[in-house]
């Protein structure tokens, strides 16, 4: 998977656990992405994938075991070093200050500038091109706050570019995207990961995503490995209605080979429950 | 203008000499016009020689006081600038953290209790030096309340500051009401905010402090840009969040606090001219901070200008002309940009 000018990095947790004021959010979770990986990170809402995210990225530095961004403790590792290695995308982002889009990407150039210094021609080429490959090089001069929310992650997305990750931490990144775009920002995704080396740990929601670009899973229940492998090993029936308590169909997508997984409504769930007390 | 383009190094040069050069201008025009006539012609060397009274209202009354409102307008502006940054918010203002509160209790406390006459121990310092005290108390007590395991938490910051606010305005009250009739003028005034007659060196310590402030500002300029997309955020781009917020809080109130002992609550200049400023050159910080300080300078100059002529010979307090002139405005300009402002 790695290329050979690979120049991504590993992300790695050993029996990582947190606690979010005495309560227990993670426990013992112990995950690898290798440079050039793209691994999901699934799980239902509060099972502690977004903690997992901000660990990794340093906001949460009170975590016991051991977090590394390319063999480097990440409660240790100074922020400017950390982000000038790894870039992350959060579900949302609010802009209070009218920034333009080019001046917002600019951003992701930070912790490669010394104090104050000022962009070169350089980094602004950089910023464009990151524009450029998220289809948003037209909305360059508008402000950030003018745009909708979908063109609003498509930016944030190349304000991470043009931090030239070596890894990239997602965090539902396409909750706000349609389908095109989706597709998309993931199949640039996957590009970086080919290209680059770029070490991909993404959270997701839609199963079918997964299935298409993860090349293993992580699924997590209340703060606990539920289950980790290849992602058609993790992504099956008995592992998905454990974990999300719900009933889905799985079926293979005849297209591509992969998984496809439906979750079903309640009326279904007790049409084939076989009775419905409910109804009249 | 505003420009589409990112900043530059040329772009921030030329912005500083044109509002440099607005300075200076408003300066010569403070100057240069007042109750007393005198004439920037007479100024001009080679011209007929100034009586000795006219350069005395020169020398010792109009400079001096003309350059304490550039010093206080641009203090005053770029603590209206870091806060916003730190608050996320373009409608916060340097009197929001409370700061301002604890300056208020000081000065009126010293009074209350005789010290700001000129036959008192401490003279003319006595007001101002007690104002710093209460707000330095005021920045202490805000930042141990609202820090939290080792982090500042900005909304308790601007929560504890509005409380505080709120409660140096009930012991003014209590002040006032037992206060004597002579008292309770000199403390109504001094609320009002007024560009004081300093003296060179006051004035010259009050620009030191400024300045070195705002250029310690300065180093954060672009933090301040990163910290617009929220604390997490500018983290993952590498911001020490944390010593950010505490220096700017720190440093913002010091200024804050400077300027209210000295002048009282002059309000509107640390909402208007930010606001104005980023209207006109865009939000970054890196070129905000200096046109605040050079921008913010005339605009007080300006607008005590018009506390000194238009009741002539009487006087208004500065702050009622800054108060007149930018809540209107200030109101105007939500109305036709409040959609800019939706948080939601």
């Amino acid at each position: 998977m790695t290329s050979a000018e690979s120049r991504g990095v590993r992300l790695e947790t050993e029996a990582v656990g947190f606690r979010y004021s005495g309560k227990t959010a993670l426990e013992d979770i112990s995950l690898r992405v290798e440079p050039g990986e793209v691994v999901g990170l699934l799980g239902p809402n509060g099972s502690g994938k977004s903690t997992l995210i901000r660990i990794l990225s340093g906001i949460l530095p009170h975590y016991e075991g051991a977090a590394r961004v390319d063999g480097a403790e990440v409660r240790t590792t100074r922020r400017r070093d950390l982000a000038s290695k790894l870039a992350v995308v959060p579900q949302e982002t609010s802009f209070g200050f009218p920034f333009t889009v080019l001046e917002t990407v600019l951003m992701g150039r930070h912790p490669h500038l010394a104090g104050l210094a000022f962009e070169t021609q350089q980094d602004v080429e950089l910023a464009r091109a990151a524009l450029d490959r998220c289809g948003v090089a037209h909305l360059a001069d508008r402000t950030i706050q003018e745009l909708s929310s979908g063109e609003r992650q498509r930016v944030v997305f190349a304000r991470a570019l043009a931090q030239e990750p070596r890894a990239l931490l997602l965090d539902e990144p396409t909750s706000f995207l349609d389908i095109r775009h989706q597709t998309e920002l993931y199949d640039l995704v996957r590009e970086l990961a080919i290209a680059d080396g770029t070490a991909v740990l993404t959270v997701l929601h839609d199963l079918n995503l997964a299935a298409e670009y993860c090349d293993r899973i992580y699924l997590l229940r209340q703060g606990r490995r539920a289950a980790a492998g290849p992602t058609d090993e993790v992504l099956t029936y008995a592992n998905l209605t454990a974990v999300f308590e719900t009933e889905v169909y799985v079926d293979t997508n005849h297209l591509t080979g992969q998984l496809l997984v439906v979750p079903l409504s309640g009326r279904v769930r007790r049409e084939l429950a076989g009775k419905d007390p409910e109804t009249p | 203008m505003r420009s589409s383009e990112p900043l530059t190094q040329g772009r921030l040069l030329a912005w500083t000499l044109v509002l440099g050069a607005a300075l200076a201008l408003s300066v010569l025009l403070g100057v240069a016009w007042g109750t007393s006539s005198l004439s920037l012609v007479d100024l001009l060397p080679g011209g007929p020689p100034l009586s000795e009274q006219a350069r005395a209202v020169f020398v010792d009354v109009r400079l001096p006081r003309v350059l304490a409102a550039a010093v206080l307008g641009g203090a005053l502006s770029v603590a209206g600038v870091v806060f916003q940054a730190l608050l996320r918010n373009p409608l916060a203002d340097p009197y929001v953290l409370g700061v301002s509160g604890g300056a208020s209790i000081g000065g009126v406390l010293a009074l209350l209790l005789g010290l700001g006459g000129a036959a008192s121990l401490l003279g003319e310092l006595a007001v101002p030096a007690f104002a710093f005290l209460g707000a330095l108390g005021a920045l202490f007590l805000i930042e141990w309340v609202a820090t939290v395991g080792g982090k500042l938490t900005v909304y308790t910051v601007l929560l504890t500051g509005a409380i505080f606010n709120a409660f140096a305005a009930a012991l003014i009250y209590f002040i006032q009401t037992i206060a004597s009739l002579e008292q309770l003028h000199a403390i109504v005034f001094y609320l009002m905010g007024s560009v004081p007659l300093l003296g060179y060196r006051g004035v010259g310590l009050l620009a030191a402090a400024s300045v070195l402030a705002t250029v310690a500002l300065l180093s954060m300029a672009r933090d301040y840009n990163a910290l617009t997309i929220g604390e997490e955020g500018a983290a993952q781009l590498g911001v020490d969040v944390e010593r950010i917020k505490r220096r700017t809080f720190v440093l913002g109130s010091l200024l804050t606090g400077l300027a209210v002992s000295v002048a009282g609550l002059i309000g509107f200049v640390g909402l208007v001219v930010p606001h104005l400023l980023r209207l006109l050159l865009g939000p970054d910080h890196r070129l905000l901070l200096p046109a605040a300080l050079l921008g913010g300078g005339s605009f007080l100059v300006l607008a005590d200008l018009v506390a000194r002529v238009v009741v002539a010979p009487g006087e208004l307090p500065v702050g009622v002309v800054t108060a007149l002139v930018g809540g209107p405005f200030f109101l105007s300009l939500l109305r036709r940009r409040g959609a800019r402002y939706d948080f939601s």
